[in-house]
């Protein structure tokens, strides 16, 4: 079997200090931590043990810059045959739609029975690549995997749907798949893993190699513009208690006490 | 006249309120024709129900849609928006939407912005654009940041999928019934998937959604033994414990402890939420306007936004604490 797993290399903003950039439009990344997108990692995990089950190959995918490669070299250390890494400078601010459609000239002219994905992504939260893939390949897919398996070149997919409740839908490969977190335990990867993989060649793919230019992605021919980013309004926001710990934990007890929480 | 079309939603019994809050969205972006495009199967009554609300309704009533296919959807609903060009597609930000409008938006050929929780339309002239946009609010980088979008729609408009609850729901109906349009699938449209069952939780387990008094908790929790202190306080408190999805997703509490759009909606009077960054999927579980206190080591984080009363701490030395002084209060 034939898997393509895309994944992404994203700042991590759970303990960060966030400040917006000079631009207005990004973020100061001078002490952002960056790894693999979340999702993407369930991706990984999905794609490597479907290979351990039923043979094939497993390539990896990202688009972006140089120091992306890190996620492409954790991608191998955890099991993935290959990797492409597809970069240019006219990728730069692609919007969804244009890394959807970098993807996509990368992956048609291969052979590939899966596609995975992560669901969204920790920064942009969209949820939009995977979908606009599989719709530019004109494969079906489904999206917030929680489980999948593959029988006889049928994807079995059981993914969340609304209100808690969870749906399970079968297609005929090729098919794509986008990951919800929680699909598996990815693995660790070791700093050894990552070392015994740093040999492997990984190739470079440009906009001429996949016959595209600045008018079908990049900033200029993103479809969406974002024209500022800023912290949210606080507006009402908590009554914020200060004190010791004593004194702050005392005053929690008495509003809660106060509001019948016990 | 302009049109807007709204994708209805359907819920369990008729369609989602999602439905009435994007009629609101819609109202909002000036003069239109607002109509709703429904799919599914046996759907009569909906349309009808629908037609009081929307100027008009398409409505795709087959056998086939009985379940929310995005693919499929998607190759149905590309020739109604390229036959009717509406200015403007919203759909809901929820699970179906989030496979349906990235599929539409490439299968139509127009912009997409997603989750948004504000829109308007920018008339011409306006702005440098000199044409007509839509601009919107979006969160982005787990909430934490949030970004104003715009985009110029395309010959086949703009689609937008709007963020469940970003908009009061609608209380007025036109009063003039719409106009009903029955559409059929376009020739050559199958479905590619096959649905096979629905997965319900287990009946069995606890039902945090009729709690009044509600311990919930997040990352903050760091390790699966540090739940023993929490199960203690919220057992001083006589509550019941709920959580986020990352302690579910590493298997630390049952699903059906989970509060957010993914999991359990619940609406009880009290909420604590401990070690809870405050996401959008999580909140979006918590409904009926309860008291909620907040503790986080982060300052920033947008739980802070919406909880009554905050500590900027770590739960794991307040946790002990707060049990202490609450047994100490009962006793």
């Amino acid at each position: 079997m034939e898997i393509i797993v895309c994944i992404r290399r994203v700042p991590d903003l759970s303990e960060a200090e966030i400040e917006i950039g000079r631009d207005g439009v990004s973020l100061d990344d001078d002490d952002l931590d960056y790894d693999v997108n979340e999702w993407d990692n369930f991706a990984i995990e999905a794609a490597v043990q479907l290979k351990e089950e039923h043979g094939g190959r497993v390539t990896a995918m990202t688009v972006g810059d140089e120091e992306s490669e890190d996620v492409l070299r954790r991608a191998l250390a955890m099991g993935a045959d290959e990797a492409v890494h597809l970069m240019d400078d006219a990728f730069d601010g692609s919007d969804a739609l244009g890394t959807a459609t970098i993807l996509q000239r990368a992956i048609a002219d291969r052979p590939y029975d899966l596609i995975l994905t992560g669901a969204i992504s920790g920064d942009q939260a969209r949820g939009h690549v995977g979908p606009m893939l599989a719709a530019m390949l004109d494969i079906p897919m489904v999206a917030l995997a929680t489980e999948l398996s593959v029988e006889g070149g049928t994807a079995t997919v059981q993914h969340e749907v609304e209100g808690g409740l969870e749906r399970i839908t079968r297609m005929v490969l090729p098919a794509l798949v986008t990951a919800q977190t929680g699909l598996n335990e990815p693995r660790y990867v070791s700093i050894r893993g990552i070392r015994k993989v740093s040999g492997m060649e990984i190739p470079v793919q440009e906009a001429g190699d996949l016959d595209l230019d600045g008018s079908q992605v990049g900033v200029a021919a993103s479809a969406v513009t974002v024209e500022e980013i800023f912290l949210p309004p606080r507006g009402g926001g908590a009554e914020m208690l200060e004190g010791s710990e004593e004194t702050v934990v005392q005053k929690l007890v008495e509003r809660l006490q106060q509001e019948g929480a016990f | 006249m302009r049109e807007i079309f709204v994708v209805v939603e359907r819920s369990k019994d008729g369609f989602d309120e999602s439905a009435l809050e994007l009629l609101t969205a819609a109202r909002g972006l000036g003069e239109a024709t607002v109509s709703a495009v429904l799919m599914g199967a046996d759907v009569a009554d909906l349309a009808s129900e629908a037609a009081q609300w929307f100027d008009s309704v398409y409505v795709f009533d087959d056998p086939a849609l009985a379940q929310p296919d995005g693919d499929l959807q998607s190759r149905i609903l590309a020739p109604l928006i390229d036959r009717e060009k509406p200015l403007v597609t919203l759909v809901p930000h929820t699970n179906t939407g989030l496979e349906l409008t990235p599929m539409l938006s490439v299968r139509a050929g127009t912009p997409l912005i997603a989750d948004a929780m504000a829109i308007e339309s920018c008339a011409a002239g306006d702005c440098e654009a000199g044409v007509e946009c839509i601009r919107a609010v979006r969160a982005v980088f787990g909430g934490k940041v949030q970004a104003r979008v715009s985009a110029i729609p395309a010959e086949n408009g703009v689609m937008i999928s709007v963020r469940p609850g970003a908009y009061a729901p609608a209380d007025t109906a036109p009063g003039t019934g719409g106009v009903v349009h029955s559409e059929t699938i376009p020739e050559g449209v199958a479905p590619r998937r096959q649905y096979v069952e629905t997965v319900a939780p287990d009946p069995g387990a606890v039902d945090i959604s009729q709690a009044e008094v509600l311990v919930a908790i997040g990352r903050g929790i760091e390790d699966e033994e540090n739940l023993d202190d929490l199960r203690s306080l919220a057992d001083a408190m006589g509550a019941e414990v709920a959580c986020t999805r990352p302690v579910v997703d590493k298997k630390w509490l049952e699903k059906t402890r989970q509060v957010g759009t993914s999991g359990v909606t619940v609406k009880p009077r009290v909420y604590l939420a401990l070690g809870i960054s405050g996401s959008f999927q999580h909140l979006g579980g918590v409904k009926g306007d309860p008291f909620i206190a907040a503790i986080n080591t982060d300052p920033s984080a947008p739980i802070f936004g919406v909880a009554d009363v905050g500590i900027v701490g770590d739960i794991l030395d307040l946790i002990p604490l707060l049990e202490e002084k609450i047994r100490e209060r009962r006793s």
